[in-house]
């Protein structure tokens, strides 16, 4: 049985066992452990911009996690995802400042308290569907942020709130070492989360919801239930991410959180892929990394004779915010199904190498 | 109570009201004939505004010959996005449509401050007169001459999708897409001209605002409220948009003008559009005029 380890050119799955696997191959399972096993020398390897750049995927990567459970998988569009960023945030900080929670605790706890939030947000959303729900959403990210602007108490006004760094029993855990394994963690559970909610009932509630919603509630799918607890669940990735980021950047104020923000977490799935849990990361991963490579290529035009034009230097940053819609837009014309399906695409080539089919 | 105040406040708001319908209604042409959530009719006219300041302040030429270039131009533009951007994505899902077209909105709102510059810049005046009393009040003379123009837009509308055959082809088409395509409509040609009608009233809006207020990147903040006057109207109902950005208009001078007497928390009137939006969400989500869908398995 020398080809045991080969796959068939289709889906041969003859049990609910194998449809529902996490690891369809053992190399998938060893890519993995090796995956997570370079992933925790990272530290060792790259200095502290390089970590800076780790940690800002890892953060988005969560909050995109949260958005692609939410549109890609069960189909509810939210254009009001940073506003649930920006309430963990806020609340995180307020905890911790406030009430001198600690901040290992503040922040799975930030991530509670903003899915109460949005699962108030979610149950009258649960009424609407499509078109509505994605403009009631642009609503309420406008109604937060005015919230976020008004309430001193809660955030800091216009001035914004100081974060404090994160500590650990005790210990503070400061530089973007600690805090890069802080991420890491995080991020390892709300994956590991992501990609086994999507193999229980709930989780196929969730696509049948997406994919025909009609025909989901005539096999007995609660609808209702089902849209609320996906904003739930949403919000809670989003809380968590933005309490991340609070105690990151160690500062949060209510002008950060706007709508380009909501945008960009939608490119991040669009790029990666909607209905796509590894596919998130990589949406998150080429979000953050775009602007640093259009800086890249700008500092680098700027030192040839012949590239140092001030428009463009000067434009950078505005440059960098047209990039966001420009690559939403060529994504959905040119890549619809998002990186996550090209990099299927590439590895499906190579396993079938000579013989594609 | 000041009466003279909120008297003040409601015209201005009728008036401003006006201008969001006409947006508005601009939003609906292309919903009902393409089935395209327009979230970039706010860089619409904000494009509109800026080529117009361009040729009258950076290559001087007349107001008439701006108007008819920056129309001409943003005319266009609307066929040119509908070809390059929309056509490709005819029956993908309704997340595609959406987020196209917020896409587009991010892109062109960064370009223009890339070309522009982020600092507001006035018109040159072309109106003789600023201010014009009307009924005892002051009020801005382009805005006035503006609604007025609007009110002239909004007629010859009508004519047009009651009487023309175009119009009756455009009607056609929102209708039902098969059945207009097998009559010898052409759906291509009704998709584009929905959104070059669309593209170059949305830049006339965007211009009549620029006038009062300057032109910046603040005017798009415009296409926004386009949501709130739909969604109360309904969102495939031309009648209704009009009517809706009315109601919105008034409401947030309204708004303003209580938060200004008796709230004092400053910011009531850019946020209570939305307040109402989720209401009627909620309440009425298909809005007063628009049509039911009915879905069937």
């Amino acid at each position: 049985m020398a080809l045991q380890s080969a796959r068939p050119c289709g889906d041969f799955r003859v049990s609910y066992a194998q449809d529902m696997t996490i690891f369809p191959t053992r190399g998938s399972l060893i890519a993995c452990i090796v995956g997570l096993a370079l992933l925790m020398c990272a530290p060792a390897v790259f200095d502290r911009y390089g970590l800076s750049l780790l940690i800002l995927i890892g953060i988005y990567g969560i909050a995109a996690l949260g958005l692609n459970l939410l549109t890609g998988f069960t189909g509810q569009i939210s254009l009001g995802h940073a506003a649930f960023f920006g309430f963990g945030a806020f609340t995180s900080t307020y905890l911790s400042n406030k009430h001198g929670v600690p901040v290992a605790l503040s922040i799975p706890l930030a991530g509670v308290i903003t899915t109460f939030v949005g699962m108030v947000v979610g149950l009258p959303a649960a009424r609407i569907k499509g078109l509505y729900l994605a403009i009631a959403t642009l609503a309420a990210q406008y109604i937060l942020e005015d919230f976020f602007s008004r309430a001193e108490w809660f955030t800091g006004g216009a001035a914004g709130a100081m974060a404090k760094p994160y500590s650990l029993f005790g210990y503070a855990l400061k530089g973007e070492k600690a805090y890069f394994y802080v991420v890491l963690a995080h991020l390892v559970a709300l994956y590991v989360f992501a990609a086994n909610l999507l193999r229980t009932r709930d989780g196929r509630a969730f696509v049948a919801v997406r994919d025909h919603y009609l025909s989901a509630e005539v096999m007995g799918v609660d609808l209702t239930r089902y849209k609320v607890l996906a904003f739930g669940i949403s919000t809670f990735y989003a809380g968590v991410a933005g309490a991340l980021m609070a105690h990151y950047v160690s500062f949060v104020s209510s002008e950060s959180i706007n709508i380009l923000l909501s945008i960009q977490f939608f490119a991040m799935i669009i790029i990666g892929g909607m209905g796509s849990v590894m596919g998130s990361l990589m949406g998150a991963a080429f979000m953050v990394l775009m602007p640093e490579a259009l800086e890249t290529i700008v500092h680098l035009m700027k030192s040839t004779s012949w590239g140092n034009i001030p428009k463009i230097v000067d434009g950078l940053n505005f440059a960098k915010e047209a990039a966001i819609g420009l690559v939403i837009v060529l994504f959905l014309i040119l890549e619809p199904q998002g990186l996550a399906h090209r990099w299927r695409l590439i590895k499906s080539y190579w396993k079938l190498y000579p013989f594609a089919h | 109570m000041r009466w003279d105040l909120l008297s003040l406040f409601l015209v201005n708001g009728l008036i401003v009201g006006v201008l969001y319908g006409l947006v508005a209604m601009c939003f609906v042409l292309i919903y009902k004939a393409s089935r395209v959530v327009n979230f970039a009719q706010g860089e619409l006219m904000l494009i509109g505004a800026w080529v117009c300041w361009s040729a009258l302040a950076q290559y001087g030429l007349s107001f008439p010959v701006a108007f008819l270039f920056t129309v001409a131009f943003s005319a266009l533009l609307g066929v040119a996005i509908q070809l390059v951007v929309l056509r490709p994505l005819i029956g993908e899902p309704l997340i595609s449509m959406i987020m196209v077209t917020v896409g587009l909105s991010v892109f062109f709102q960064a370009v223009l401050k890339w070309i522009f510059g982020v600092a507001p810049q006035s018109f040159p005046p072309v109106l003789s007169v600023q201010k014009i009393s009307f009924l005892g009040m002051e009020v801005e003379a382009a805005y006035l001459a503006s609604s007025g123009a609007a009110i002239v837009l909004l007629a010859g509308f009508a004519y047009f999708f009651k009487v023309s055959k175009l119009g009756l082809a455009m009607r056609a088409t929102a209708f039902n897409q098969q059945v207009a395509q097998s009559l010898g409509v052409s759906v291509r040609h009704v998709f584009a001209l929905a959104w070059a009608i669309s593209a170059f009233v949305s830049a006339m809006a965007g211009i009549v605002i620029a006038l009062v207020n300057g032109v910046s990147a603040g005017l798009s903040a415009f296409g926004i409220k386009v949501f709130p006057a739909v969604i109360l109207g309904g969102l495939d109902s031309i009648v209704g948009a009009v009517i809706g950005g009315i109601v919105i208009g008034v409401l947030e001078n309204v708004a303003e003008y209580v938060d200004g007497q008796y709230l004092h928390w400053g910011n009531l009137y850019t946020i209570a559009p939305f307040y109402v939006l989720v209401i009627i969400l909620m309440i009425k989500p298909y809005g007063l005029f628009g049509s039911r869908d009915i879905e069937r398995l």
